[in-house]
């Protein structure tokens, strides 16, 4: 089985946002750059079926340079080798117009990848890529298991989860608690090195959707703090002043 | 530039967010000096399909093979661009939700569309056609330029509030030629607590962490929910110490919500946290710590015992 892991590298979660330029790029000063929580429930669940079944991983991001440390980490963990399509991933439709190239060429049974981003949070590539490539698409995938060519997956729907079966090849995107989060041990980070990370040049049309500049959003009035024996003040001030109930 | 919306239902009924999505829709009609076309599909009887028109919506057109009578992302995304194909529309609204999550994106792939989610305000059409979305887990926003064709719009929950006005829309029946590929996957089970009020569509969410101490003492939570006709969340400690289900997690890693009101209790208030819940209209944090960060981003705050002060609101909400 050939699995497909597509990464974003992403500012850590606790990242207090910031704007440059003119509010046209993210401030990178004194931000560390992760993998994306969600990418990262994706490539454990793979590894571990790496570990089932012999399965391979190829781990693949678009995005610029800089993001090299972070899919040398997926390498760590235990994918066995890498792509990075060297282009700036700023719009979903063009992001899954690479991934789908790379998967036309490569013809992968899974293509795991996070619900979404934690920058953009469109959540939207994974579909793209699935109906580009004409295959079934499900997000947001909580357990998958793998029987011969049949995927058994549990999504999570509003208010529940429900229980599928699907052929591969799929597209999946994934969240919690499909596995647990995986940590690169030394040797992982050695072999890691020598791992095949190719760069390859971007493909397909020009970016649909672009972002002309940003906004931090205004900050909230002070707190209005109710002593606690007067606690049943709150909820005359919601009614009466904040007028939401 | 005819405007197509997605309105989603929920037991037959259109669903709020949905109604805020066709209001939204009939707003970019009159921007753009056309008009409003919804596409429903699944069972709903003719007043409710009707009612899209005190939204904004001058047609329904409704689809109703029974194949289609469970959500299923990728045979309505089917169902959909045949509708904007028949009504030649090239802005497709509808209200960001599970459903339209998958769907979304199917859609854009079918009709290499531009796309936009998450979207809060209408758009700016004086030059181009540029909207404006919430990023970062809500951390900031980002002003879109839309370059294709067909621009699809998702619209957070709760930005826009719909005007009401006396008018039916026509319903017309929508019958598109299905794929047999969009049948592909198998729903085997569906575990869906009943009569509760999602946590997506809520007005009001009281939300709770590891201050509650265990979950046997939910009831304190569920108490004031009920009163207030709240959807109840947890915090991420709580949904992986299984206290409570996934489904209710808020934050970063969970479900993102913008209700009116949230109330928090127990909860220290992590970035992570706040980042599901900092669109909240009013927010309302309870703790015994009076130096839990969350009281910085709170509307109102209680410094107190939530085993004491719960019980005692929910008295109060009780006598309204």
């Amino acid at each position: 089985m050939k699995i497909l892991v597509c990464v974003t590298s992403v500012p850590d979660t606790t990242t207090k946002i910031a704007f440059t330029d003119n509010n046209t790029k993210l401030n990178k000063a004194g931000v560390t750059f992760i993998t994306g929580p969600y990418d990262d429930y994706a490539l454990a669940r793979a590894v571990e079926l790496k570990e089932k079944t012999g399965a391979t991983i190829t781990v693949l991001n678009v995005g610029e340079a800089d993001t090299e440390p972070v899919i040398r980490k997926c390498l760590a963990i235990g994918a066995d080798d890498a792509i990075r399509v060297n282009a700036e991933p700023t719009d979903a439709y063009f992001v899954a117009e690479q991934i789908a190239a790379i998967a036309k060429a490569n013809s992968y049974d899974l293509i795991l990848m996070g619900r979404e981003s934690i920058d953009y949070n469109g959540g939207q590539v994974h579909g793209i890529v699935a109906e580009m490539l004409g295959i079934p698409s499900i997000s947001p995938v909580m357990l998958l298991d793998i029987d011969g060519d049949t995927a058994k997956i549990t999504r999570e729907i509003e208010g529940g989860k429900e229980s599928l079966e699907a052929k591969l090849p799929l597209v999946l995107g994934c969240q919690e608690p499909i596995a647990e989060w995986k940590i690169p041990n030394m040797r992982g980070i050695m072999t890691a090195r020598t791992k095949p990370l190719n760069v390859v040049e971007p493909t397909g049309t020009d970016k649909l959707t672009t972002v002309a500049s940003y906004e931090l959003p205004a900050p909230r009035g002070a707190v209005k703090m109710i002593p606690a024996d007067a606690a049943e003040t709150l909820i005359q001030l919601l009614h009466t002043e904040a007028k939401v109930i | 530039m005819s405007v197509l919306i997605f309105a989603e239902l929920d037991e037959g009924k259109i669903k709020k967010s949905s109604q805020e999505a066709i209001f939204y829709g009939s707003k970019v009609a009159e921007m753009t000096g056309t008009s409003a076309t919804t596409i429903i599909v699944g069972p709903a009887d003719d007043t409710e399909l009707a009612s899209a028109g005190k939204f904004g919506a001058t047609k329904v057109l409704h689809a109703t093979d029974a194949k289609l009578s469970e959500p299923n992302g990728m045979a309505y995304a089917t169902v959909v661009a045949a509708a904007a194909q028949q009504e030649g529309s090239n802005v497709i609204v509808l209200a960001k939700s599970s459903l339209a999550d998958a769907m979304t994106a199917r859609l854009a792939g079918k009709l290499k569309a531009g796309l936009a989610a998450n979207v809060i305000d209408l758009p700016n059409i004086s030059n181009g056609f540029q909207v404006k979305s919430s990023i970062y887990t809500g951390k900031a926003f980002a002003f879109n330029d839309l370059k294709a064709d067909v621009k699809i719009l998702a619209i957070k929950k709760n930005t826009i509030t719909p005007e009401e006005k006396d008018a039916k829309a026509s319903v017309e029946a929508f019958t598109p030629t299905l794929n047999d590929a969009d049948f592909a996957i198998s729903v085997k089970s569906t575990e869906k607590s009943s009569g509760d009020i999602l946590l997506p569509e809520a007005d009001f969410v009281v939300s709770a962490g590891r201050g509650l101490k265990g979950p046997e003492n939910w009831g304190i939570v569920e108490d004031l929910a009920k009163a207030l006709h709240a959807a109840t969340a947890c915090s991420k400690p709580v949904s992986d110490l299984d206290w409570r289900p996934h489904s209710e997690h808020v934050g970063q890693t969970g479900l993102k919500i913008s209700p009116n009101l949230y109330i928090a209790c127990g909860i220290s208030g992590a970035i992570q946290h706040l980042a599901g819940v900092n669109s909240s209209k009013v927010i309302v944090v309870i703790n015994k710590d009076a130096d839990a960060p969350f009281f910085k981003s709170a509307d109102y705050g209680i410094v107190g015992d939530v085993f004491d002060v719960l019980p005692r609101l929910t008295k109060a909400v009780q006598a309204l």
